[in-house]
């Protein structure tokens, strides 16, 4: 085994670090603003992938052009997943919460096999397409793109939440509804947004990742896994945590899957889980 | 002989100095009244002796035992009971089976723990509820619930945390009541109390904190024209 | 006072409610004689799927109702439990009985050995653990050569009926008295169980963990006996279905739907309470079987968009449960399970 191969590795599980990063931030969001793990995750990234999709197949649009109509879609199904559901069940128990959630993932998953069959889709011949040579190590232009846009909805995020008011009036309701709603933020609007930002980033990730992934109803539940261990990892409700996280994630995937064997990634990355649950259980970077 | 002794005890959340070198002791069979502003750090004392946040450092020893660190439940089988500021009853649980629930500390049998239960609950006074939900109970029927379930567990001293705060005036000489009654079947108590009558009244000693400091310990009589204690804490006392 | 007492001393510690308990004891009556009515063969399978689903949702009511841990992953408990016994009977000979003990010591070890690092902690990290641990459980089935990866493993038939290989070829009402033993042996242990110090102490640490604590109950403790109780009360459905149906293959052991189900049943008739689980079964296992026959098994998934959706409304509007319509007094002595 070269050294290129091992580079190689490292380079692409960076790339992919990026994107668990942002689908993890999305929960993290959620999970820090009402203490609600989103357990349908993936069904929503598996959603905004399906919506590149037929923006592309039905009107001819390339993921990259629709990114912004993907996003918004998702944005709107954060809204609609608040006041439909989420609202009813904030001050239920944590088992209902989990329940709910779970329950909609289900629903989802299966509404969407229904409609679409389990069938394998991916989009042809997208805008970004072939290769880049840097040495001897090939990356995916589709892969770097995705990447670099994932950094930069990261570090918007991430500025929108630290410098903004609206992302100072979030995180007022996260540390205390009850102050905040003293000060005349009104919590129910702020959890609503804190679902459209939650599933506009994954909106961001599935997008990005149509252009070079296999599209299918299953297709979310290993993300939302890896998004999972991310939140428990970067400390549950810390936004940046998460990015170190994903990174952390993406790195051992890929040399797990290179060192030893490819199709127990799952193993790989619920043994770092058990690591941070064991030695530092309020996560490696953040609050809790 | 002083049945627990505090010294140098010290915890910082951040940079805050939540308790900062706090001592003090209580003898077999006392009542030790805890006093205070709100943050003064009271409530963390009770969490750092019954382990539910773990001590900077000092030490902690009960009997002659040290529990410095030790985990609240080892803490609460080895003779210490308490009760929470922010209540905590088993909801969905009858108050019977809250007491219940104590009271298998020492009674693995169902029925002798019923019973024991149940003469609890008629000490403080709250037999005619048995049966009903803990969500169902006034605040102050709650805090007897505290009360109880922290007595079935036979306490040899029991932390009392602001029995008499947030609960209707009427109910209050009923509660005073109860601690003495709890004092005369010999259980020793340290109590946080807001209402400086109460405190006064009942106390054997008194511990004053302010800002995670002690600036005063002694006999009421003492802590009363203590000069540190009127400035910090007395002067500032609104009639309310 | 002192006579409000000493009237308090005296009642019963249980509540025995005649009407339920005689209702109780015909229907466990009628169960008993249900094979020899003759009902055919679509029935007794009907029933064995009941009694099947109705202890396997009761182990999650353990874990979940009584201790309050959401475990995402339970049909993991299934899939072990079939092919332990599947296993050692193919490669070793053992009888079925023998590995059904087994899987059942395996799945309490296993229990216990998630449990210790991940009950520590908030729910949170624990559902996400099961969660994880059960899709990684069937990835590694579907690749572990020694039992049949993918394609799984066969029983080989026997010439003849047999109790020692647990295998009948010419009625199911042995299989049917068989799955009926295990449901009311596991009723009956878990209505013990919800009676018992263990039950109050679980219950408690449901309720407030904190609290629980400053009562002398070691938390994390209760709540590992309770995970373990649940997996080994799961296990030996895996060993009897296993020999039921004659094939262990990943994609049915450790199939997804399975940890839905036994969740969504517990939910749907009631968390927490002994009742809830069988009323939820008694409705879903019906209709998921007839909807198989009238709309056909072809996996259109129209099942579980469903179960999706009453979760969510059950989850909304009941998240008590259908028990909770029942009038209250019955529910007065029901609650104290």
């Amino acid at each position: 085994m070269t050294f290129e191969i091992i580079l190689q590795a490292i380079v692409s599980g960076l790339l992919v670090g990026l994107i668990y990063a942002l689908i993890a931030a999305g929960l993290s969001l959620i999970f820090g603003l009402m203490e609600i793990v989103n357990f349908a995750h993936g069904e929503h990234l598996m959603l905004s992938m399906f919506s590149s999709f037929w923006l592309w197949s039905l009107f001819g649009l390339d993921p990259v052009v629709s990114l912004p109509i993907t996003v918004l879609l998702m944005a709107l199904s954060g809204v609609l997943t608040h006041y439909l559901l989420i609202r009813y069940i904030l001050k239920a128990k944590m088992l209902i919460q989990i329940c709910a959630t779970f329950g909609l993932s289900i629903f989802l998953r299966s509404l969407a096999q229904f409609f679409w069959t389990p069938d394998f889709r991916n989009v042809d011949k997208p805008l970004l397409e072939g290769r880049i040579e840097i040495g001897e190590i090939f990356i995916g232009q589709p892969q770097v793109f995705a990447g670099l846009v994932c950094l930069f909805a990261f570090a918007g995020l991430y500025l929108f939440v630290t410098r903004t008011e609206t992302g100072l009036a979030l995180q007022a309701t996260a540390q205390d509804r009850e102050a905040a709603e003293i000060l005349g933020i009104p919590s129910n609007r702020m959890f609503a947004l804190g679902w459209a930002i939650g599933l506009g980033c994954v909106g961001v990730a599935g997008a990005m990742m149509s252009n070079y992934f296999f599209i299918f109803t299953d297709v979310g539940v290993n993300f939302a896994l890896f998004a999972f261990v991310a939140v428990a990892l970067g400390g549950f409700g810390s936004v940046i945590g998460c990015l170190y996280a994903g990174i952390i994630i993406g790195l051992v995937e890929a040399l797990g899957g290179l060192l030893i064997d490819p199709s127990f990634k799952l193993l790989y990355v619920f043994a770092i889980y058990l690591l941070v649950v064991i030695y530092r259980p309020q996560g490696l970077f953040g609050r809790y | 002989m002083s049945l627990l002794k505090v010294e140098g005890l010290s915890k910082a959340f951040g940079g805050i100095h939540a308790n900062e070198d706090i001592s003090f002791e209580i003898g077999q069979g006392e009542i030790l009244g805890i006093i205070g502003p709100n943050g003064a750090g009271k409530s963390t004392l009770f969490d750092l002796i019954t382990g539910y946040t773990r001590p900077d450092r000092g030490s902690i020893r009960f009997d002659g035992q040290n529990i410095f660190g030790l985990k609240p439940d080892r803490v609460s089988r080895l003779g210490i009971g308490r009760t929470f500021q922010k209540l905590k009853p088993f909801t969905d649980l009858t108050l019977l089976e809250n007491v219940m629930i104590g009271a298998f500390a020492h009674e693995p049998d169902i029925r002798h723990a019923r019973d024991k239960a149940l003469e609890i609950i008629d000490f403080v006074d709250l037999i005619e509820k048995r049966h009903h939900f803990a969500r169902e109970l006034s605040t102050g029927q709650r805090k007897r619930l505290e009360l109880a379930r922290a007595m079935a567990t036979e306490p040899r001293l029991l932390l009392m945390d602001e029995v008499t705060g947030g609960v209707d005036q009427k109910t209050i000489p009923g509660l005073v009541a109860l601690i003495r009654k709890m004092k005369d079947a010999g259980v020793t108590i340290a109590t946080i109390e807001h209402n400086i009558n109460i405190i006064m009244e009942i106390s054997d000693h008194i511990l004053a904190l302010d800002q995670g400091q002690r600036i005063a310990f002694g006999k009421p009589e003492d802590i009363q024209n203590d000069q540190r204690v009127i400035d910090a804490y007395l002067g500032t006392v609104d009639v309310a | 006072m002192a006579s409000m007492l000493k009237q308090a001393l005296r009642e019963p510690v249980w509540h025995v409610n005649g009407r339920i308990a005689f209702a109780l004891v015909g229907l466990t009556v009628f169960l008993l004689l249900f094979p020899l009515l003759d009902p055919g063969a679509f029935y007794l399978h009907l029933m064995i799927l009941i009694f099947m689903y109705a202890v396997m949702s009761q182990s999650w009511n353990v874990i979940a109702g009584l201790s309050g841990q959401i475990s995402l992953g339970h049909g993991m408990f299934f899939g072990i439990g079939a092919y332990t016994s599947s296993v050692l009977y193919l490669q070793y000979g053992l009888t079925p009985w023998i590995g059904l003990l087994l899987g059942m010591l395996i799945c309490g070890v296993i229990a216990v050995m998630i449990g210790i690092p991940m009950l520590r902690l908030s729910g949170h990290y624990f559902a996400i653990a099961t969660l994880l641990i059960g899709i990684g459980c069937q990835v590694v089935f579907q690749r572990w050569e020694f039992v049949g990866a993918a394609s799984g493993l066969w029983m080989p038939l026997t010439e003849e009926s047999s109790w020692s290989a647990l295998q009948f070829h010419h009625s199911k009402a042995p299989y049917y008295y068989v799955f009926f033993g295990f449901f009311i042996v596991t009723y009956l242990l878990v209505w013990r169980l919800g009676r018992s110090k263990i039950g109050f102490r679980l219950r408690a640490v449901r309720d407030d963990a904190q609290a629980a604590q400053s009562l002398g109950i070691n938390v994390a403790k209760y709540k590992i006996i309770a995970y373990a109780i649940s997996a080994i009360i799961m296990a030996p459905m895996g060993s009897l279905f296993a020999q039921y149906i004659l094939i262990v293959d990943p994609d049915r052991m450790f199939n997804i739907e399975i940890s839905i189900l036994v969740l969504l049943m517990t939910v749907l008739g009631g968390i927490g309470t002994i009742w809830g689980p069988l009323i939820g079964v008694a409705i879903l296992i019906p209709i998921s079987e007839y909807s198989r026959i009238y709309l056909g098994g072809t996996g259109g998934a129209v099942d579980l968009i469903f179960y999706g959706l009453i979760l969510m409304l059950i989850c909304i509007f009941r998240p008590a449960g259908l028990i909770s319509l029942f009038p209250k007094h019955v529910l007065e002595r029901e609650r104290q399970r």
